[in-house]
């Protein structure tokens, strides 16, 4: 099967990623879409150390590492410096990981944002602090062990909804997509250069190490967390124009569950209240699209 | 042999009033003085959170940015962190970039202060001192600064309102001239809104001292490079080194700073001022403000035939030590005023002048004063207090002496 996304790379060979690592896939294909004149603010993230030591980097894109919360505002004065300077083709792009986006880097993605500075902010999202050894965030999810919520301590609280929390600040363009997606995925982001304004992509990126999966299986336990709507495919134009890319065909979640070493501690009953969970999360998006409920 | 000759080869002394009155004037704020030298500089990216003392500089500059004065962008952001990281992100892409804080504004940043330094960005920002809370205080203190000394950043201190213009006019061009960033630091209220007769320079002569800025690398697409990328101990301890050795050039470019100062505007500063120290017995060391107090108790301990000597430090980031050695060394004694403190080890100025007054074989002993912390008044009466203590006693204490303290008593 042929795919049907851009094809040149901007990516040399060789990377520091770890096998089957969802977020290096996830890159591939984002700059892929973007394109050379693209600018790359990468904040504190896995990402920071697979583009490689000094002096060499894995990107053909200009790239400035930052601090660990400043992916908004980094973004935001490269923006303004470029605008000064007469430049408009050039596209800035945030990289971030999800606890540069949903914890520590919240504030300044907020700000930034709520200015409608003209950027596309990507997370990939690997549900945990992974570089530093696999830690909780607030995008770990239900159930999920780590090394900060470890036995009996297994997470009891939900995933933040982050595309939600930038919907509500009215950006033009928010969307989800999956490294397991790579025609949906390439799409959005070339949608999103062609936006101007604040621009959110919130991308699915397994994680064999921390999830404790076999790294051959990276895609397709990112292909599942989307068929199981555990991570629905969607996007939303302006704050309130939602449209659902995938309508999946109702797979359970302890499908995709019981392939993850993370998930392992989970009993029936534990599978069970998350699977309404995550019925009850999908009429919500379902409500918000004006999809018509079922039964 | 050597050629790094850090004392400055030439000696201006302060403007004096007529020559003040001479010139065209205008009645300014010093924060209003910083803007009109941001807005000269021809600044490109502002970013700026609000924090008091520190609002008038960015009210100004947004008037200035609003009217077209000043063709810059203006971020607002949501917190001194992201305006210093948004500068960051600026001065990577290759402009002239500005901000301004102040006490708790500048100890959120302190995490990219050092990132500022070690990426060898040429920001600029103006610094209103003022004290940390709890409890909260909005008035001049230096701990917030010199709290900061070790970042990497210049540290340049003023004491009126046409220095502090100047200053951070001549910020640009030592940003600029070894790619490291700089504080121009000014007193709360005192400086800050205090209404002085200022010259405000005309552009070209602004132009003439000041060119465009021309960066020595930044982000561009059709040359990626990747800054601020993973280190590892083989490569890290020379990145650090080149920022010292940055520093170390500033004290000779400071000179050279200011000779075309001099030869566009006809004043300037001096990386430290010392005032009748030739012949000095004793010499008071201020910054800041208190320096204008002290001139007048020195004119006073002359006409009562006293052998006393100041010395104003205005650079102390990179630490200008031959030029305090050569002010200082002749003194039999020193009196260092501190306005802040390094809690468990004293006044900070005092204990940088002790280090730098160490190795020398027949120094002065060095007397260490705490005084006018969260904006209590130095005054002539308390700086002359300081001046009999420093010259009746016979041994210098160790730890520092705490001026003015009030009896209180606490609720038990």
């Amino acid at each position: 099967m042929r795919l049907d996304v851009p094809d040149r790379d901007y990516m040399y060979s060789g990377h520091v990623g770890c096998p089957g690592c969802g977020a290096a896939i996830a890159m591939k294909f984002v700059l892929r879409a973007l394109g050379d004149k693209t600018m790359m603010v990468l904040p504190a993230c896995c990402w920071s150390i697979i583009a490689g030591p000094y002096p060499q980097s894995t990107l053909q894109i200009p790239v400035i590492h930052s601090a660990f919360e400043t992916g908004g505002a980094v973004a935001s004065g490269v923006r303004a410096a470029l605008d000064a300077k007469g430049d408009k083709e050039t596209c800035v792009v945030t990289w971030a990981g999800d606890g540069g986006t949903f914890d520590i880097g919240f504030q300044a993605l907020s700000g930034a944002v709520e200015r409608n500075e003209d950027f596309i902010y990507v997370c990939y999202d690997n549900e945990a602090y992974m570089n530093t050894g696999i830690q909780r965030s607030s995008s770990t999810p239900y159930g999920a062990w780590t090394t900060t919520t470890p036995g009996q301590d297994w997470k009891k609280m939900r995933k933040k909804n982050i595309v939600e929390v930038l919907v509500a600040h009215r950006i033009p363009y928010a969307a989800t997509a999956s490294i397991a997606y790579p025609e949906d995925l390439t799409r959005k982001v070339a949608k999103a250069r062609s936006i101007k304004g604040s621009r959110f992509l919130h991308i699915f990126a397994s994680c064999p190490t921390g999830w404790r999966i076999p790294s051959e299986t990276a895609v397709k336990i990112a292909r599942m967390a989307v068929q199981t709507n555990i991570f629905p495919l969607y996007e939303v134009e302006n704050g309130s124009k939602y449209t659902i890319n995938f309508m999946p065909k109702g797979y359970l979640v302890k499908e995709y569950f019981r392939l993850q070493g993370r998930f392992k501690h989970l009993t029936e009953r534990d599978l069970d209240q998350i699977q309404a969970m995550v019925e009850e999360d999908w009429q919500l998006l379902l409500r918000k699209a004006g999809v018509r409920l079922q039964g | 042999m050597d050629d790094v000759d850090p004392t400055p080869t030439r000696v201006y002394p302060c403007p004096t009033v007529s020559e003040i009155e001479g010139a065209m004037k205008k009645v300014l704020e010093g924060s209003h003085g910083v803007a009109e030298a941001v807005r000269l500089a021809k600044v490109k990216v502002i970013s700026a959170y609000p924090i008091t003392p520190q609002t008038h500089i960015v009210e100004r500059l947004s008037d200035f940015c609003a009217d077209g004065s000043l063709p810059a962008r203006f971020l607002r952001v949501e917190s001194e962190h992201s305006a210093l990281a948004a500068l960051i992100g600026a001065a990577s892409a290759g402009v002239r970039t500005f901000t301004a804080t102040s006490s708790q504004g500048l100890a959120l940043m302190h995490e990219l202060l050092h990132w500022a330094s070690g990426a060898r960005l040429p920001i600029v920002m103006a610094e209103v001192n003022r004290a940390l809370a709890p409890g909260w205080n909005i008035w001049t203190d230096q701990t917030d600064s010199l709290a900061q000394r070790d970042t990497g950043w210049m540290q340049l201190y003023c004491e009126t309102g046409q220095e502090v213009l100047d200053t951070t006019l001549q910020a640009f061009w030592l940003a600029e001239a070894v790619n490291l960033p700089v504080m121009v630091i000014l007193d709360a209220f005192f400086l800050s809104h205090t209404y002085e007769p200022v010259d405000i320079p005309a552009q070209e002569d602004a132009d003439r001292f000041l060119p465009a800025y021309q960066p020595r690398f930044m982000l561009d697409t059709a040359n990626p490079c990747a800054f601020g990328q993973l280190a590892p101990p083989n490569i890290y301890m020379e990145m650090r080194y080149s920022i010292q050795q940055a520093m170390d050039m500033v004290l000779n470019r400071f000179g050279e700073m200011e000779e075309q100062f001099v030869d566009v505007f006809g004043r300037c500063y001096g990386a430290v001022e010392p005032v009748q120290c030739e012949d000095a017995e004793i010499i008071l060391v201020t910054s800041g403000t208190i320096t204008s107090t002290c001139r007048q108790l020195l004119q006073e301990l002359r006409a009562k035939g006293e052998r006393a000597g100041l010395l104003k430090v205005k650079l102390f980031r990179p630490f200008p030590t031959e030029a305090i050695r050569q002010s200082l060394g002749k003194a039999q004694k020193v009196a260092v005023v501190d306005r802040n403190c390094s809690f468990g080890a004293g006044g900070i100025f005092a204990q940088e002048i002790r280090a730098a007054l160490c190795n020398l074989s027949d120094g002065p002993q060095v007397y260490s004063y705490v005084a006018g912390l969260g904006g209590r008044d130095v005054t002539t009466d308390l700086l002359d207090e300081i001046y009999r203590q420093t010259k009746k006693q016979d041994c210098c204490p160790v730890e520092s002496i705490w001026m003015g303290l009030r009896e209180v008593s606490y609720a038990t």
